[in-house]
């Protein structure tokens, strides 16, 4: 029998991160995300985990990458100017290969913006905030059900892949109450330690298995290594003057993540099979955009909805797939931002199709009724013209 | 027959030659950290050594511990995530002047304010050396760096009373001239249940030096000679005999609850009260 709950969304994400494993969070309070900080504080030291309220958003970010270093699974939490400036270290737990999960629960910006209302305008800063080429692992649920199965989700995928995951919600999102059956069971997914002895060999942190794995070792557990944020070479040394060092080290930090999309896309499809009209909405637009999409089809206008749950690898294949179908005429994509999703959607569905874009920018949601109205004067373009 | 240390047990020496200058004086407070570890005869694999960025930083790629080289600044924040998840290693923590306290500066006073339990060694050359010779916030007033070129304008502080005053339990200052002294520090803040604060003057004579025309290594570590005054020295002399000289020795040693403990004591409490 599950446990059937009534929970917030941040309380979702807490107890689901403690779910996965998390046993450590370094944090700093911000709107909207605070609340993910005290259910730590309260639940962490009950179960032997480490709850600490660091000094700043920067603090925080060093804390859970060392603390991940010695074996420990670990989480923070924050929103957008946060997020701003954890971007420096997220760039070094990347480098490092370091497993961490980074919950930005998104709210009006730019800078202190709009502290208490909703949003979804850091999508592309969640890919590229950092400075310099590197990949990244992107998660954005819509519902508190999701939010609790996502984040554990997301603590495997980034100890699987040695990646920081960055745990998108929004305000609405994190804020929200909704009811939920806690599963009973649930996969849970830990690094692969290194099975290489001590006495036995050297293990050099960064050279990879065949199949591309990373194996780990907790700093104290026999392997002395060294971990810095230079361009390294496999024994985790920097590297200057070895171009070839320097470029194999990015691409394969690349290609451990893009040669395996399949295994971290994860997509919704709603009334996919006929539609016409693709609704491409992510986070608690989609909310909006199935109800949407559930009004047209009652007054004949054939829609489906395209929720992308992993954010970045964005799901360029499947849309082009979808793009590709003959039926489908037009993708329109709502957003609570003045357009950062709509790009990706256009460069791998334009050639075929047609894209319109609705935006929303006042820290209020899309409601179903403004996509409706955006809906049925496409259609009406699509059929009178 | 006394026998020395065999220094290589604790280098990576595959990794040299270093990229420190000739006269630097980082090479002599590495000496001093590892004679230190090696008299209280810690195990390589428990101890984990945390820097940030600059040159002082570069001693932890050759160092043959656990070795975290993070970014510029941030090296205390790192250090505190390791100790928490592994309360058992023994952390150091290497920065220079600029890291720890410029940009490093926040976390250095929280660091101190917490009391956690690790060692902070401040390598102080006053000035910016890896990036070519900026002034710090060490550099003294109307002394010159490459963006301080018609003086600094700006005052130094005391590291060492602001460590003080944001609450370590341990703090103290050599040179590297006293390099006895300095040993001896470094071992008593390991030693320490606290959070300790070694600042370490030494030499940057490429930079440092030749902007401020103060001469070669070996002319610096002389001028630190004449320049510095013990403690319980100083505590006797007037502001104005202390101008222009420096102050060494142990400014603190105290007992005060330590942050791991503290937690572990806030787990049972949050453990009973769940029964």
């Amino acid at each position: 029998m599950n446990d059937f709950v009534l929970m917030q969304g941040n309380e979702a994400a807490a107890r689901g991160a403690i779910a996965a494993g998390v046993r450590f969070f370094a944090g700093y309070p911000i709107t909207p995300s605070s609340e993910i900080a005290e259910i730590m504080a309260l639940e962490l030291p009950k179960l032997g985990g480490t709850f600490i309220q660091m000094e700043d958003e920067i603090a925080s970010m060093g804390a859970i990458i060392g603390a991940s270093l010695t074996g420990v699974k670990s989480l923070t939490a924050t929103s957008g100017p946060g997020f701003s400036l954890k971007q420096e270290n997220i760039g070094y737990a990347i480098i490092t290969e370091t497993p961490c999960v980074i919950v930005n629960v998104q709210r009006g910006g730019p800078s202190t913006g709009l502290p208490t209302k909703t949003s979804q305008s850091d999508i592309m800063q969640a890919r590229w905030g950092t400075h310099g080429d590197h990949p990244i692992i992107a998660i954005y649920p819509s519902t508190v059900r999701d939010v609790f199965h996502e984040i554990i989700r997301a603590v495997n995928l980034s100890e699987k892949f040695r990646i920081p995951v960055i745990f998108l919600m929004d305000e609405t999102l994190g804020h929200m109450r909704e009811s939920f059956s806690i599963p009973s069971q649930f996969v849970v997914g830990s690094r692969e330690v290194t099975t290489v002895a001590p006495e036995k060999g050297i293990y050099h942190p960064y050279t990879p298995h065949e199949n591309g794995t990373l194996p780990f070792a907790n700093f104290g557990s026999g392997h002395r290594f060294h971990v810095t944020g230079l361009i390294h070479d496999e024994s985790g040394f920097p590297v200057t003057n070895a171009p070839e060092v320097a470029a194999n080290v990015l691409r394969r930090i690349h290609d451990k993540i893009y040669d395996y999309t399949s295994e971290i896309w994860l997509n919704k499809e709603f009334g996919i099979t006929d539609a016409e009209y693709v609704l491409v909405a992510c986070g608690s637009t989609a909310r909006s955009a199935k109800d949407a999409m559930i009004a047209a089809r009652k007054i004949g206008i054939k829609v489906g909805l395209f929720q992308p749950i992993t954010i970045w690898p964005f799901p360029y294949q499947r849309l082009r797939e979808l793009s590709c179908l003959d039926q489908v005429k037009v993708f329109i994509v709502p957003e609570m931002n003045m357009g950062q999703m709509v790009g990706e959607v256009a460069r791998c569905t334009m050639q075929r199709t047609r894209l319109h874009p609705l935006n929303r920018y006042d820290g209020e949601l899309i409601t179903p009724e403004q996509i409706l109205n955006l809906i049925k004067e496409v259609h009406h373009n699509e059929t009178r013209y | 027959m006394k026998q020395g240390i065999d220094y290589r047990k604790y280098l990576r020496l595959d990794k040299f030659p270093h990229i420190w200058c000739p006269g630097c004086g980082n090479g002599t407070v590495l000496k001093a950290l590892i004679k230190a570890i090696n008299g209280i005869g810690y195990k390589k694999n428990e101890v984990v050594v945390v820097s940030g960025i600059g040159c002082s930083s570069r001693a932890t790629g050759y160092l043959d511990f656990n070795t975290l080289h993070t970014t510029h600044g941030r090296a205390l924040p790192f250090a505190t995530g390791v100790k928490l998840g592994n309360p058992n290693l023994k952390v150091i923590v290497v920065s220079g002047d600029g890291d720890a306290t410029a940009i490093g500066g926040n976390h250095f006073m929280h660091s101190c304010r917490r009391n956690i339990d690790m060692t902070l060694i401040i390598i102080n050359n006053s000035i910016y050396g890896m990036t070519g010779g900026q002034y710090s916030p060490a550099t003294n007033f109307m002394e010159f760096g490459t963006t301080a070129p018609y003086g600094n304008i700006e005052q130094d502080s005391d590291i060492c009373k602001i460590a003080v005053a944001c609450g370590a339990s341990y703090v103290a200052r050599a040179t590297t001239f006293h390099v006895a002294l300095m040993e001896k520090f470094i071992r008593e803040g390991l030693e320490h249940k606290g959070f300790s604060v070694i600042e370490s003057i030494a030499q940057c004579p490429h930079h440092y030096g030749r902007k401020n025309k103060l001469g070669d290594g070996p002319a610096m570590i002389r001028h630190y000679r004449e320049t510095s005054v013990m403690l319980s020295k100083a505590e006797k002399m007037t502001p104005d005999e202390l101008d222009g000289k420096t102050v060494i020795g142990r400014f603190l040693k105290d007992d005060r609850p330590e942050y791991c403990d503290s937690y572990r004591k806030l787990m049972s409490r949050a453990q009973g009260l769940s029964k």
